[in-house]
């Protein structure tokens, strides 16, 4: 599966617990448009290093890699090639 | 209070009666007015990517404050504030105040049926809130029995248009561009109502503690008397401005004329350590959720040297998560407190104690006394457990429109016609009078420092259809402290757990939201037929 689906899909179930599946655009902010909470970041932290398993760096944890679908999907992507997606300023 | 003697040593222009006339009692208002009057330049608030200083928020609460008045708002009208923590909600808190109105927070995050239950229950005359929720959160239906709202002040305009026509809605740049910044005539004496702060109750509707302005006064002048904040401190803030811990910081901050930076919430550490150190933050409250997060960080890339003190509240911290919070920011000091609601701050450790009595939460806050009763009502003394009872002109004036509750909970004191105020929570004192947490007299959960009523919960699930049966529990959690387990009886096998988590999910703030959902065919109940949960725990 897309890897971009695959975060719609654990959103929709585990999280917002949609029977319609993500009704979002992959750019909708998860946590400015109300989608999660702070609890909700740390579970969304937890899932992606489960699931793909990758270390998670709670300093990673940010806006620019974790606050939409396709942000979130790219910094994985970098992730797992290895790159440094520190994004700190 | 010291540390006002001690800033008007230095300095005669820091007397805090500057901006009252003269035998006026100190109002909240005057907290930003003094400050604008005496520090009128310096930065007040980071919030939402602005910088405003005391004078610029001052001209915006005043114009915002003279529509207030034009559009009808009188001396105890309530004002309900329902918008994202931004420029316009810190605004909107002194607009009202100055109008001599109560205002209302209600966390963005709330929905739609419990907005509309806090507007209804304390009689809003208008509502200060963004498009986004006039169009999808607000009650549509218009003007039957009952219903007090006339107008709404809109922060933004992205879909804010109405199906109520009877209500009045002006944009809040409107405002800013076409009323005077002249200050209101003032109206209220400090008996006066400030605010109502909605805290959920074990009935499960959640109740108003109404909260005058000689309480949150008195209150903020203790706090900030054993933290010894002054105009130095910049405090940074991830806290609700819905909860008394969130909303003190913004009182504290203005109060003693120091700069308050506001974030809506601790998501995204990284961004808040950044944040921490680009503003050269000396103050942190927290809650044990943030500190447990931030144990974990490695903070070796920030400069966090300003930083002066932390406080704790809602949840006492583990002894362990102290010792290590101390090892990670040793140039800070760490405050453990307590509270409720209901007489706001209770408790505080003074940090001396912290090595010998790691896990008490202290004693009475400066200026109030607590003690311990049995429950026939009698004082007790060291290592015994009983009800803490406190004492203080920071006890709030009761639950709004609920005698019986407020009857409950706040009961004559020594002193006639004096109320004092029964926690509901148990506790220990030891030897010297310092305070251990037991736990709590009632069924109430703590998620993270929120309270949550399971009656609350269970009345949301009952609102399914299918639902026969249902009771909340806490459980215990190794991030949270409780989580949610809800144990349900359905009529048919079609109701998922999916099914529930959406509705309640539609229904409940976040927090809320059972972590575990159990199906049984029946649950055990006494003989008078009250469902025992001790089993599911």
């Amino acid at each position: 599966m897309e890897l971009e689906s695959q975060l719609q899909q654990y959103l929709a179930e585990n999280i917002l617990f949609s029977e319609n599946g993500f009704e979002y655009s992959n750019d909708t902010s998860l946590v400015h448009d109300g989608l999660i909470d702070s609890t909700g970041v740390l579970e969304l932290m937890l899932y992606v290093e489960s699931t793909f398993g990758i270390k998670v760096d709670p300093l990673e944890v940010t806006p620019e890699n974790f606050d939409s679908v396709n942000k979130l999907a790219s910094y994985i992507r970098r992730k797992k090639g290895g790159l440094d997606s520190r994004s700190r300023r | 209070m010291g540390w006002i003697q001690g800033a008007a040593d230095e300095d005669d222009a820091a007397d805090s009666s500057v901006g009252r006339p003269n035998g006026e009692v100190m109002l909240i208002q005057d907290f930003l007015e003094t400050s604008a009057e005496r520090l009128p330049d310096k930065l007040a608030l980071v919030c939402g990517g602005q910088r405003l200083t005391y004078a610029e928020i001052e001209l915006q609460a005043n114009r915002l404050a003279n529509a207030l008045v034009e559009l009808g708002v009188k001396r105890g009208d309530r004002v309900v504030i329902y918008q994202n923590v931004s420029v316009e909600t810190v605004v909107g808190i002194f607009a009202i105040l100055k109008t001599g109105a109560v205002f209302v927070i209600v966390n963005r995050t709330t929905k739609r049926e419990k907005l509309n239950h806090i507007i209804g229950n304390c009689g809003a005359v208008g509502l200060l809130t963004d498009g986004e929720a006039v169009a999808h959160v607000l009650a549509p239906t218009d003007g039957g029995e009952g219903d007090t709202l006339k107008f709404l002040v809109v922060s933004s305009e992205r879909g804010s248009k109405t199906s109520r026509p009877s209500l009045r809605l002006l944009a809040y740049d409107a405002i800013q561009e076409a009323f005077p910044a002249s200050r209101p005539t003032r109206v209220a004496i400090d008996l006066d109502l400030a605010c109502l702060i909605y805290t959920s109750g074990s009935t499960g509707d959640p109740k108003g503690v109404m909260c005058d302005h000689s309480n949150v006064v008195f209150v903020t002048d203790s706090v900030i008397e054993y933290l010894q904040n002054n105009e130095d401190d910049v405090v940074l803030s991830v806290l609700p401005l819905s909860y008394s811990y969130g909303l003190y910081q913004l009182f504290m901050v203005f109060r003693f004329g120091g700069s308050l930076a506001l974030e809506s919430s601790f998501a995204y550490p990284a961004s808040i350590l950044q944040r921490m150190q680009e503003e050269r933050v000396t103050g942190f409250p927290g809650v044990p959720t943030i500190f447990s997060v931030l144990l974990h960080i490695d903070l070796g890339g920030f400069d966090l040297s300003s930083l002066r003190y932390i406080t704790n509240a809602a949840a006492a911290l583990p002894p362990s998560h102290i010792q290590e919070l101390r090892r990670k920011f040793p140039q800070a000091t760490l405050y453990s407190m307590y509270g409720l609601t209901e007489t706001k701050r209770t408790l505080y450790l003074p940090p001396e104690q912290l090595d010998s009595r790691p896990g008490s939460v202290g004693i009475a806050i400066p200026g109030t006394e607590v003690w311990l009763e049995d429950e026939q009502g009698f004082r007790l003394g060291p290592n015994q457990i009983g009800e803490l009872v406190v004492r203080g002109r920071h006890v709030m004036r009761g639950y709004w429109g609920d005698p019986e509750a407020t009857a409950a909970r706040f009961r004559p004191g020594p002193m006639p016609g004096e109320r004092v105020c029964y926690s509901g929570d148990l506790f220990r004192m030891d030897e010297e009078g310092y305070m251990y947490f037991v736990g709590r007299r009632d069924d109430i959960i703590k998620i993270g420092g929120e309270k949550v009523s399971p009656k609350e919960v269970e009345n949301v699930l009952y609102g399914l259809a299918g639902v026969v049966e249902a009771a909340v529990v806490g459980v215990p959690d190794p991030i949270l402290g409780q989580a949610i387990k809800a144990v349900v009886v359905v009529q048919n096998p079609e109701i998922s757990k999916t099914r529930i988590l959406a509705h309640c999910r539609a229904h409940l703030e976040d927090f809320m939201i059972p972590k575990y959902v159990e199906f049984r065919d029946q649950l055990p109940k006494t003989s008078s037929g009250k469902i025992i949960k001790r089993e599911f725990a």
